[in-house]
């Protein structure tokens, strides 16, 4: 009976991702470019045709060509090269900001939720103040305090995303606290911490699994913007942000394949998770599908 | 009538704890700041002792809690210190940058309304439709897409390629001057002045970065409108209306719009966070002279009473704004009561 239950689960699981895979290609497509961006993250790096840091006066702002698929920018270095190997910074930083807010959100929201009382109340009043920031510019000023490293890009975006996931988690908990299931494992012997771990807090997971791709491309977002306007990753360090910013200056002259392409890499990532996480909400809770 | 205000004062006293903490988070933001601003103040030719005297003066030689009660106290007083990189108080340079600010913040919300709301009634009302996937499409790319970036695309379509746009630099092209100055929005100051010339001029480079924006809010209140609408047409009380005869007009608008209009007002609370923070690169794009741009060169230059003003007016206008939406909340839905809260 037990031996079963399990596998039963998980081939309906199956069957379901299957189910919503065949009706909505869409989310088919977005696991697709997904896997495509983790390659590049991965192995993009030793595919290149150029050393994206590798500079060369007199090739310098060339259109796409068959040597330079993207074109050059203004230092000759081939874009193509560039916005590839850019995509493992960029990754590398969303999720090491969404990771770090999940833990701590999770950590925060499952006690504010199990214990309730004055943690609870401080927990949002906490939150109150950080989401009455426009959480850019909260980002920006943290950058700017911590200084400019491409750390503080991280823990600046964990910082701004952790309300979001200790409100869910909050939620879950707490709607669970009295549960049946949960006053059974407590009865059982099981401390409120394990009981907390182990039986109720999973019950939070596939709303936060949403949040978590939602949130990786706003997290992108919010670490381009923040290379964007000067703030992070530095140059010459190939990064979506800065090379759109970069090509920002040639945009006017007519030299668009500076910052189109980086772009639209940015853009198709964010894209991507988006499409993910909508997917992914399909696969969790039927009922709220768009 | 004491019954009626009673919970409006309530949500009103809830805000002092926010804005104590904005108040702390700010304070703390900027004392973090890299570089020491009483180098910075005392300038090139500081000798040791005069850095020391500015530090005196500064009040940077006391304890952060003592720090804390003067930055307080000045702040009572509209005192926001004094901006390094141009020489003036922050208070005056946040005012007269503001209205660049609001007039493109506003204008691109009005837009991003105009359209995301009938986009997202239509889109609900024929489910299934090209417009109900137009809907779907436009929400999905537009929360993917990266503000300076579209706003460098624009420049390109509608400068460099069609030259409909003038120059992407300011508020206003050289060959006009600035309307006299009433409200500091150009749009009002110059039909008020009564120059329709000013006004075009005005309107012409206003166009690019509210399209920038409004693009990027479009997604958010679109997609919530057809929510909203879904949930309330699917409930029982329009099935009344529905079968008591009434059009289908009024059905539409007087019942399932007016209990949609109340998550979608939340969501523009939402959408507004977002705007402020996109604001901020939207202003680099188009060297837009607002405090996004402002705030950009002083944390480049760590000019830290500026930033500290900075981070402080966006977070109070944001705490403001959040205000004026619950409680408008109470005009649109009699329903609503403070108290539950």
């Amino acid at each position: 009976m037990s031996d079963l239950a399990p596998t039963q689960t998980s081939n309906g699981m199956l069957t379901h991702l299957g189910h919503i895979l065949r009706e909505n290609p869409v989310t088919a497509l977005s696991f697709g470019l997904f896997a495509f961006f983790v390659g590049q993250a991965l192995v993009g790096q030793w595919l290149v045709p150029y050393d994206p840091l590798a500079t060369n006066a007199a090739q310098a702002l060339q259109p796409p060509s068959a040597a330079h698929w993207f074109g050059t920018d203004q230092l000759g270095r081939d874009v193509f090269s560039r916005v590839v190997v850019a995509t493992r910074l960029d990754l590398t930083i969303s999720v090491l900001a969404v990771a770090i807010s999940f833990v701590f959100g999770s950590v925060l929201g499952a006690i504010a939720g199990y214990w309730g009382g004055w943690l609870d109340a401080v927990l949002n009043r906490i939150l109150d103040t950080i989401m009455a920031f426009p959480l850019f510019v909260l980002a920006m000023g943290i950058v700017a305090a911590l200084g400019n490293t491409i750390e503080n890009i991280i823990y600046a975006t964990a910082i701004i995303n952790i309300p979001f996931y200790a409100r869910v988690v909050r939620a879950e908990v707490n709607i669970r606290r009295e549960a049946g299931f949960a006053l059974a494992a407590r009865l059982s012997g099981n401390s409120h911490l394990r009981t907390l771990a182990f039986h109720i807090f999973p019950n939070a997971l596939p709303p936060m699994m949403v949040q978590v791709s939602l949130n990786m491309g706003w997290a992108i977002l919010n670490a381009a913007g923040l290379s964007f306007v000067g703030l992070g990753v530095r140059p010459p360090t190939p990064e979506w942000g800065i090379m759109v910013a970069e090509g920002a200056n040639y945009i006017i002259s007519g030299h668009w394949w500076v910052a189109l392409f980086p772009g639209m890499w940015l853009m198709l990532a964010v894209f991507t998770f988006n499409l993910m996480g909508d997917g992914l909400r399909d696969l969790v809770d039927p009922r709220r599908r768009t | 009538m004491a019954t009626r205000w009673l919970p409006i004062l309530w949500r009103l006293v809830q805000t002092i704890p926010v804005v104590i903490g904005v108040v702390i988070i700010s304070f703390l933001l900027t004392r973090a700041l890299p570089g020491d601003p009483a180098v910075q103040f005392a300038g090139q030719m500081a000798t040791p002792e005069s850095i020391e005297q500015v530090r005196a003066a500064l009040g940077l030689d006391k304890s952060l809690p003592q720090q804390f009660l003067i930055y307080c106290q000045a702040l009572l007083q509209g005192d926001l210190g004094q901006s390094v990189a141009t020489g003036r108080p922050v208070l005056t340079d946040l005012a007269t940058r503001l209205p660049a600010s609001l007039e493109l913040t506003l204008t691109s919300l009005l837009l991003s309304c105009l359209i995301a709301i009938p986009l997202g009634v239509l889109a609900a009302v024929r489910q299934g439709s090209w417009v109900d996937h137009l809907c779907r499409v436009l929400v999905t790319a537009g929360v993917s897409l990266p503000t300076f970036f579209t706003g460098i695309l624009l420049i390109y379509i509608f400068y460099y390629l069609l030259g409909w746009a003038p120059s992407p630099l300011g508020r206003l092209d050289f060959v006009y001057f600035d309307p006299p100055r009433v409200t500091g929005f150009f749009l009002i100051d110059s039909l008020l002045d009564g120059d329709l010339r000013t006004f075009t001029g005005a309107a012409k480079q206003l166009a690019l970065p509210a399209i920038t924006l409004a693009l990027f809010t479009l997604a958010p209140i679109a997609r919530m409108t057809r929510a909203a609408m879904l949930t309330a047409l699917s409930s029982d009380y329009i099935r009344t209306a529905c079968a008591a005869g009434l059009t289908p007009r009024k059905v539409l608008f007087g019942y399932a719009f007016r209990n949609a209009l109340l998550p979608v007002v939340t969501t523009l609370g939402m959408v507004f966070s977002f705007v402020l923070g996109a604001n901020v690169l939207v202003e680099k794009v188009f060297a837009w002279p607002g405090i996004g741009s402002y705030a950009v060169e002083a944390l480049v230059q760590s000019d830290y009473a500026a930033v500290q003003g900075f981070v402080l007016a966006m977070a109070l206008l944001f705490v403001l704004i959040n205000l004026i939406i619950d409680l408008s909340y109470a005009l649109i839905d009699p329903r609503i009561g403070f108290s539950s809260k």
